[in-house]
C-alpha cells in the first residue's frame, strides 16, 4: 500500500512508501557487495558472451526484483517503479549489468499491455522466475527510431513470414525469445502498421550475432530471412500494438534515466573526492574557485535529474496522464548529463581519468551507451515538443 | 489540548468563510498589500481580508496573542498555512518585519524592543526595509562601512549610505548593519540597528535602472541618532544577528512566490511569434531552444516540489535547497532573453502603442532580470555556497 500518496497532485508523491525504501537499501548493499565496478571490468576483460554473470543474475531473480513491478494477479509483487528504479539506479552505481531492463521491463510490459491472456500465462511466468530470458527487437539504426522500421511481416496462410535486419537488441544474445517489432504488410500490400511478433531464436532464418560497444555489455544484431511464424505468435493480435510500445518504451527510459542518474551521482561523488585529495600548487585542487563553480553547476543540475527521474517513476505508478512528457524530460536529462558529467569528471581528474587502469573509462563508456539506448536528448527534446504542441 | 483534526475543520471553515473569493485568485503584478504606515488597497476586497486575518492574529499565527499573533503551537500554525495554500489563499499583507526581523526580535530582542515593534508589525503599521549593502560592499557585506559612533549619551550616531534597499522610501523603519569597531576582524566590529526612516539626516532616493524605475533605493545618513534602545544583540555582534535573519529569508522568499501568479509562460507569450499564419514554425530552430527552456523549468518545479514534500517529511533536504536560488534566478534570465530575441526588435520596444502591452513588458523584464541572478546573494555567490557547505570543497 502506498500509503504516503498525497490526493493533490494528482496521486504522486516523491516520498517511497516502506517496501519501496526496503528494496531500494538492500539492492544498494547487495549490489555494491556481490557487484562492484571490478565485476564489471573482469566481464569486459574476458569478454563475457553474455555481457553479464549469469549467477548474478539468478540472484537477482532469487532476491524477486524481475517481480517488483508486475501485479499479484500476474505472479508479481506489485511494488511499483518506484521501488524498481531505486534498483536501476543502484546498478548505475555500481555498473551492474544484468538483463532487467530487456527481458523485464521492455518485454515483460509488453507482453503485460499487447498479450493476451494465453500469451501471458505463456511467458510472463518464466520471465518473473528466470527460466526464460526475452528481448525487445527494435532499432535498425545508429539511432533511435522507434516508428522507422524495415522489417516486414507477411501474412503467409494462417500464419506470417519475418524478413529483416535489427540492430543493437539489448542482451539479445543468449535470449531464448525475441519481441520483434515489425511494419505488417496485409493481402493487397497494403500496409498496416505495426505488429509484435515473438519469434523462438532457435527457428530457422533467426541469426543473432554479438556486436561489441564501448559498454563491452550484450547487444545484438539479428537477420530475420524468411522466418515463419503461427499467428499464436503474434502479441497484438487483438491489441493496439503501438500503444503497448508506447507504455514499454516510456517505462524503460525512465528506468533508464534512473540508471544514468546513479552512474553519474557516482562519477560525480568520485570526482569531488578526487578534488579535495589532489594536491598541486600545494593546495587541494578543490579549494580553487574555477573547479568549485564548475562542479557546483553539476550538482544542480544532478538534484534537478533527480526530481525529473522520480517524478517520472512517481507517474508510472500513479497513472498520470504526462507520463511520456516526464519520461521524455527525464530521459534527455539524463542523456544530457551522461554526457556532461562524464566530461567534466575526465578533464577534472586530469591525466589520471584517461588511463584505462582507473575505474572513470568504463564509467564513461556505459554513460554513452546510457545516453543514446531508448532516445537520446535531441530524439526526447522532439518529442516533449510534439506533446506540448509545438 | 483542541484535536488537530478539528483545529484543521476549524481552520479551513472559518478561511472558506472569510477569505473572499478574489483573495483565492493568483496575485497580478501591483496587487501586492505592503502593510505600514502608508498601506493602501486597491480593492474592497483586500482591505477586507488584511483586516480580517490582522485582527485573528493571523499574520504570524504562531506568535504570541498578547503580541498581536495567533497565539498557536507551531503544529497548529502550520495547518493554517497549509489550509491557506490547499484553499490558493494570498498572504493577506507583505512585511519584511513579520517575516525577517520579527522572528529574530521574538528570540533575541529586549522586552521593550518587542512591545516597541513587534506589536505595530501584527498590526500592519510598520513597513520595514532591510538596510544590508554598500556602494562598496556587496557580495562582500562584511566589508560595510557605515559607521556608528557612540555619543556622550550613549546613542548612536550614524553616517554612511545603503544602496539596493528594496521600497526604502516606503518604509517606515530599517533594520541595518553599521561598523561600531574599525580596530577588529571587519565580522567583529558590526552592530545590529534598527533605524526610523523618519529621524533627521536620512535621504532616500529612488534608483532608475537600466530596465526604468524600480523599488531599489540609495539611503543616505547624515548625522543621524538613533537612541541606544534600538541594538538589537551584543555590541559588535551585528554580523551574528545578521546570520540569524538571513535564515528566516529563505521562508520570506517563498512567501512572496506563493500565490503569486506565475511569471510569464514562455510558450503563451512566444506562440504568436513562433508560427506563420498557416501555422508552421517560422524559423525551426528555435523549436529545440524552447523545448530546452520548458524542461528546465518544468526540472525546477519539479524540485521545487520534492524539496517541499521532503521537508514536509523531515528528510535533510539542504542539498537541493541550496540550488533553488541559483537555479531559478538563471532561468528567469533565460527566459526573458529567449522570449526577447523571439520577437526580434518588437522585443526591444521601448515607449508607444506600435508595441503591444507584453512587447513593452518583456522587454523590461529582460532588463530587470539581470538584477535577479545579482540581488539577494549572486550566482557566484550561491555556487561558493553549494562547493564549500553542500559539497565540503576546502578553501
Amino acid at each position: 500500500m502506498a500509503q504516503n500518496r498525497k490526493d493533490g497532485d494528482k496521486g504522486m508523491s516523491f516520498l517511497l512508501n516502506d517496501e519501496q525504501r526496503q528494496l531500494s537499501d538492500s539492492a544498494r548493499e547487495f549490489l555494491q557487495a556481490r557487484s562492484p565496478v571490478s565485476l564489471q571490468r573482469r566481464l569486459r576483460d574476458t569478454q563475457a558472451p553474455l555481457g553479464y554473470e549469469p549467477a548474478l543474475w539468478q540472484q537477482v531473480v532469487e532476491l524477486g526484483w524481475p517481480a517488483a513491478v508486475f501485479p499479484e494477479s500476474e505472479g508479481g509483487l506489485a511494488v511499483g517503479y518506484q521501488g524498481l528504479g531505486a534498483v536501476f539506479e543502484a546498478m548505475g552505481q555500481t555498473l551492474a549489468a544484468v538483463p532487467l531492463l530487456s527481458s523485464v521491463v521492455l518485454c515483460g510490459e509488453l507482453l503485460l499491455a499487447a498479450g493476451d491472456a494465453a500469451q501471458r500465462q505463456r511467458w510472463l511466468p518464466g520471465l518473473i522466475n528466470g527460466e526464460e530470458r526475452m528481448a525487445l527487437a527494435l532499432d535498425e539504426q545508429g539511432r533511435h527510431h522507434p516508428a522507422g522500421f524495415r522489417t516486414l511481416a507477411r501474412r503467409q496462410g494462417d500464419g506470417w513470414v519475418l524478413d529483416g535486419e535489427k540492430w543493437f537488441v539489448i542482451d539479445g544474445i543468449g535470449a531464448r525469445w525475441l519481441i520483434v517489432a515489425a511494419r505488417v504488410i496485409g493481402p493487397q500490400k497494403a500496409d498496416e502498421g505495426l505488429g509484435l511478433f515473438v519469434v523462438d531464436t532457435a527457428l530457422p532464418g533467426v541469426t543473432l550475432q554479438a556486436t561489441r560497444l564501448a559498454d563491452s555489455r550484450n547487444h545484438a544484431r539479428l537477420t530475420l530471412s524468411g522466418v515463419q511464424l503461427a499467428q499464436a505468435q503474434r502479441l497484438d493480435a487483438a491489441s493496439d500494438g503501438a500503444q503497448a510500445l508506447e507504455t514499454a518504451l516510456d517505462r524503460a527510459r525512465v528506468c533508464l534515466a534512473a540508471e544514468a542518474s546513479g552512474l553519474v551521482q557516482e562519477v560525480f561523488a568520485r570526482t569531488v573526492s578526487y578534488l579535495k585529495e589532489r594536491v598541486q600548487f600545494d593546495v587541494p585542487i578543490g579549494s580553487f574557485q574555477a573547479l568549485q563553480h564548475r562542479v557546483a553547476r553539476l550538482y544542480a543540475e544532478m538534484e534537478m535529474l533527480t526530481s525529473c527521474v522520480r517524478a517520472a517513476l512517481a507517474a508510472i505508478d500513479a497513472g498520470h496522464p504526462e507520463l511520456a512528457l516526464l519520461a521524455s524530460l527525464a530521459k534527455a536529462r539524463a542523456s544530457d548529463l551522461c554526457e556532461k558529467v562524464t566530461n567534466e569528471a575526465i578533464q577534472l581528474h586530469g591525466g589520471i581519468g584517461v588511463t584505462d587502469e582507473f575505474d572513470l573509462g568504463l564509467f564513461v563508456k556505459r554513460a554513452r551507451v546510457l545516453q543514446h539506448c531508448l532516445g537520446d536528448a535531441v530524439f526526447h527534446r522532439d518529442r516533449y515538443a510534439t506533446l506540448k504542441g509545438f | 489540548m483542541q484535536d488537530i483534526e478539528t483545529f484543521r475543520a476549524e481552520t479551513r471553515h472559518w478561511l472558506q468563510s472569510n477569505c473572499p473569493p478574489a483573495m483565492r485568485q493568483p496575485i497580478t503584478q501591483g496587487e501586492m498589500v505592503w502593510s505600514g504606515s502608508q498601506v493602501s488597497f486597491t480593492s474592497e476586497d483586500q482591505r477586507l481580508w488584511f483586516e480580517r486575518m490582522r485582527d485573528r492574529g493571523w499574520f504570524a499565527p504562531g506568535w504570541p496573542a498578547e503580541l498581536g499573533g495567533g497565539g498557536l503551537t507551531p503544529r497548529q500554525a502550520r495547518i493554517v498555512e497549509e489550509e491557506m495554500q490547499r484553499l490558493g489563499c494570498r498572504p493577506p499583507q507583505f512585511n519584511l518585519g513579520v517575516w525577517m526581523l520579527g522572528p529574530v526580535l521574538l528570540e533575541i530582542g529586549t522586552e521593550a524592543q518587542k512591545s516597541e515593534h513587534l506589536l505595530p508589525m501584527m498590526q500592519g503599521r510598520a513597513r520595514w526595509c532591510q538596510g544590508f549593502s554598500e556602494p562598496n560592499a556587496g557580495s562582500d557585506l562584511a566589508s560595510l562601512k557605515t559607521s556608528a559612533r557612540l555619543d556622550a549619551d550613549g546613542d548612536f550616531i550614524v553616517n554612511g549610505s545603503k544602496i539596493w534597499t528594496s521600497y526604502g522610501d516606503a518604509a517606515d523603519w530599517m533594520y541595518a548593519l553599521v561598523r561600531t569597531d574599525t580596530t577588529v576582524r571587519k565580522q567583529e566590529g558590526i552592530s545590529f540597528v534598527l533605524i526610523d526612516m523618519k529621524s533627521p539626516g536620512v535621504t532616500v532616493k529612488p534608483i532608475e535602472l537600466i530596465s526604468g524605475k524600480s523599488s531599489f533605493c540609495e539611503v543616505f545618513f547624515d548625522e543621524v541618532r538613533v537612541p541606544a534602545r534600538q541594538l538589537v544583540g551584543p555590541l559588535n555582534g551585528g554580523w551574528t544577528v545578521a546570520k540569524k535573519l538571513l535564515q528566516h529569508e529563505r521562508a520570506a522568499m517563498s512567501k512572496f512566490s506563493e500565490g503569486a501568479a506565475p511569471s510569464h509562460d514562455a510558450l503563451a507569450v512566444a506562440r504568436p511569434y513562433l508560427f506563420d499564419e498557416a501555422g508552421a514554425l517560422r524559423e525551426p530552430l528555435w523549436r529545440d531552444r524552447l523545448a530546452s527552456l520548458l524542461m528546465d523549468s518544468h526540472a525546477f518545479s519539479l524540485t521545487h516540489g520534492r524539496v517541499i514534500e521532503e521537508g514536509m517529511a523531515r528528510l535533510d533536504v539542504s542539498g537541493p535547497a541550496a540550488i533553488m536560488k541559483l537555479v531559478q534566478t538563471e532561468q528567469e534570465v533565460a527566459k526573458y532573453e529567449l522570449l526577447m530575441q523571439l520577437m526580434g526588435q518588437r522585443g526591444l520596444s521601448w515607449e508607444g502603442d506600435e508595441f503591444s502591452a507584453i512587447e513593452h513588458e518583456i522587454g523590461r523584464l529582460w532588463l530587470l532580470a539581470k538584477t535577479y541572478t545579482i540581488a539577494g546573494g549572486s550566482s557566484e555567490v550561491q555556487l561558493n555556497i553549494i562547493a564549500k557547505r553542500v559539497l565540503g570543497l576546502p578553501g
